[in-house]
């Protein structure tokens, strides 16, 4: 065996450029896949950085219309769903891996919301006092919201750090006013991650999945949030989850006990409550990025079928070279079997070079595409292993043919040829 | 002691639609330690006949007996362990890789064989030395001249110990001078017991065996060297 590899070594050397040529649909093939799972892996390692980042164990549970998000800011109060009561915030919490519980009112969308002449479009929450722990913000300016400003329904309001780079170009907003619904309202602090949380940015879509908080967010007590907008709004929900690994568990859980109190006749309403948790949002987006991708691999696959027919060929035209090579090896006694074993290791010797001339070239391809391109890769050795055996492997099937066919040669046609 | 026995040995070939009999009811006994020589024409079946003594074809009909071993019913495998063990092949045109040095080339028998590395080289080195080539070893066959070639491939036949030599035109490529080096190895081989079969259509390289057996049309005419097939006949092709 060790002999054949090093005759399958010497026979490549001997015709390098044939070899190269043959190797190449291989290479080419084998690169492609690389590259490709190189780039998807990093990818979705991004994306699951991105969004399950420093305090994002959290689940939103929002209501839905026929599996749509209902979105207030411009839908009619919902018919037949309730408000959620502080009993019923309660009962969330004792769900199990809960740890805390927020409600809190919402506008994505919002309009008639000044600084001065600005126009502010970002978005607005009502929130609890809650709401700031669940999502791990700490009031780095000013002071947070009192019990005061809650009992009282004080038009108070606090704003993140976006919200002073884009709309106060960095200065102090604590003192100044704004301008909700024709409403005054009084900044009293700045609030931000406590854990710098920034997602890196390095595509359009990414830019898209960020925009939204990336202008901003104004929060104000969610008692004052009539004032501004209307009564009896169903809230929202955010759940701090203890572990990550439970968000998907605990979110489902508290869905399905909302749509069960909040919504009257829930059998028939087209109202419900839904889930949305970071992790499953990530596995969404990696399985989309993943499905575009295996399209890729299966084209990446046609040129490691051309490169095998190419091997075959190339195999066949080797045996008839060597016919007569052949016939003497058979004439002084080589079996079948060692004949056969010659050209498959040959064949298979020469893809596996090409397979891993094809994962060299296809790293050092995923190097330059992250660089370039500034996406990020993560090589992985499962699928360079994968690569060099399927190789090796496509050598061995495309190598059957010319290699039975030389182990059959009849050693007195094959003599007779010079 | 008789190491090659045919018996009613008929060949036929198919060619189109007729079958076209190559060897007719060929009978040869060839006893151990005998130089024997088969002159023919070309097409005579000579070839034919040298590939059913030298396990590479079968016979349509007739027995085959080597070295006491009936050959009928083997199947490829165990026929390439024959050929392996009992049989040494020289040919024309040498046939040697040319990919391997003239050691290498000697020493692959004895790899089929199933003999291990280390003997492999030794053996090797040892046949070669009995074909003067000593110091040839580490050449390639393209840097040898014919004559060497030649010798180098008569090592090979030579190392495996076998029964019998079969011998198909050694001299054909070579020159007169080459030839009969081949020729002299062959005789130093026969006299030390080694039985040769050799096929060729020159009249003077068959004179160096002991006997002349001459084949025309498919039969063999063993009653030797009365029959008077004239050389020139022979070298009409």
């Amino acid at each position: 065996m060790i002999e054949n590899i090093r005759l399958a070594f010497q026979g490549i050397w001997s015709h390098k450029m044939r070899s190269v040529l043959t190797m190449l649909g291989i290479i080419i093939g084998i690169a492609a896949i690389i590259t490709i799972v190189s780039t998807i892996q990093g990818t979705n390692e991004q994306i699951k950085e991105n969004l399950i980042g420093a305090g994002n164990n959290v689940v939103t549970v929002n209501l839905n219309q026929s599996g749509y998000s209902y979105d207030m800011s411009w839908n009619p109060i919902p018919s037949g769903v309730r408000t959620i009561t502080e009993e019923t915030r309660q009962e969330l919490e004792q769900i199990d891996g809960v740890e805390k519980v927020s409600l809190y009112n919402s506008r994505n969308y919002v309009n008639m919301v000044y600084y001065l002449n600005a126009e502010y479009q970002g978005e607005i929450y009502g929130i609890d006092s809650n709401y700031l722990s669940v999502y791990g913000y700490q009031v780095k300016q000013g002071r947070g919201f009192t019990q005061r400003d809650y009992d009282q329904f004080r038009k108070v309001l606090l704003v993140d750090t976006n919200v002073v780079k884009n709309l106060f170009g960095g200065e102090s907003p604590v003192g100044k006013n704004m301008e909700i619904q024709s409403e005054v309202f009084t900044i009293v602090g700045v609030v931000a991650l406590s854990e710098e949380f920034a997602p890196t940015i390095n595509s359009l879509s990414d830019y898209h999945m960020y925009a939204n908080t990336s202008s901003g967010c104004i929060y104000m007590p969610i008692t004052t949030w009539p004032t501004a907008y209307q009564f009896d709004e169903p809230q929202n929900v955010a759940i701090k989850v203890k572990d990550t690994d439970t968000m998907t568990q605990a979110g489902k859980a508290a869905a399905d006990l909302l749509t069960d109190k909040q919504i009257q006749d829930p059998d028939n309403s087209e109202f419900d409550y839904r889930s949305q948790d970071m992790l499953e949002q990530a596995q969404k987006l990696q399985s989309m990025s993943k499905s575009t991708n295996t399209q890729l691999i299966w084209i990446a696959s046609i040129s490691l079928l051309v490169g095998g027919i190419g091997v075959m060929n190339i195999m066949l035209v080797s045996v008839t070279e060597r016919t007569s090579e052949i016939g003497l090896k058979k004439a002084i006694g080589a079996k079948k079997k060692r004949i056969l074993l010659q050209f498959l290791t040959e064949s298979a010797v020469l893809t596996s070079l090409g397979g891993l001339i094809g994962v060299i070239s296809g790293v050092i391809l995923a190097q330059v595409i992250s660089n370039i391109m500034q996406i990020p890769v993560s090589i992985s050795g499962v699928a360079i292993l994968v690569a060099v055996v399927f190789s090796t492997l496509i050598g061995v099937i495309f190598g059957m043919l010319p290699a039975y066919k030389a182990a059959n040669l009849n050693p007195i046609e094959a003599l007779r040829r010079d | 002691m008789a190491i090659v026995e045919l018996t009613n040995i008929c060949k036929d070939y198919q060619q189109g639609k007729e079958p076209v009999r190559v060897l007719k009811n060929v009978n040869l006994t060839v006893e151990k330690g005998e130089y024997l020589a088969i002159m023919g024409p070309s097409g005579s079946g000579k070839t034919t006949l040298m590939n059913i003594i030298g396990c590479l074809d079968v016979p349509t009909s007739g027995s085959y007996t080597l070295d006491g071993q009936d050959l009928r019913d083997l199947d490829d495998d165990a026929m390439a362990d024959v050929r392996n063990k009992h049989l040494g092949f020289v040919f024309q045109s040498f046939h040697l890789m040319p990919r391997l040095n003239a050691l290498d080339n000697v020493a692959l028998p004895l790899l089929y064989g199933g003999v291990s590395l280390k003997e492999r080289r030794e053996r090797a080195a040892e046949a070669l030395k009995a074909v003067g080539l000593e110091d040839r070893m580490d050449f390639f066959p393209n840097q040898l001249s014919g004559g060497q070639c030649q010798r180098v491939a008569i090592a090979r036949a030579m190392v495996g110990k076998p029964d019998l030599l079969l011998a198909d035109e050694p001299t054909g490529a070579l020159d007169t001078k080459a030839g009969n080096q081949i020729m002299d190895i062959f005789r130093q081989l026969s006299n030390e017991g080694m039985t040769i079969i050799m096929i060729t259509h020159e009249p003077g390289i068959a004179a160096c065996a002991d006997k002349t057996y001459h084949i025309l049309d498919g039969e063999l005419r063993t009653d030797g060297n009365l029959v008077k097939m004239g050389g020139g006949e022979d070298e009409e092709d």
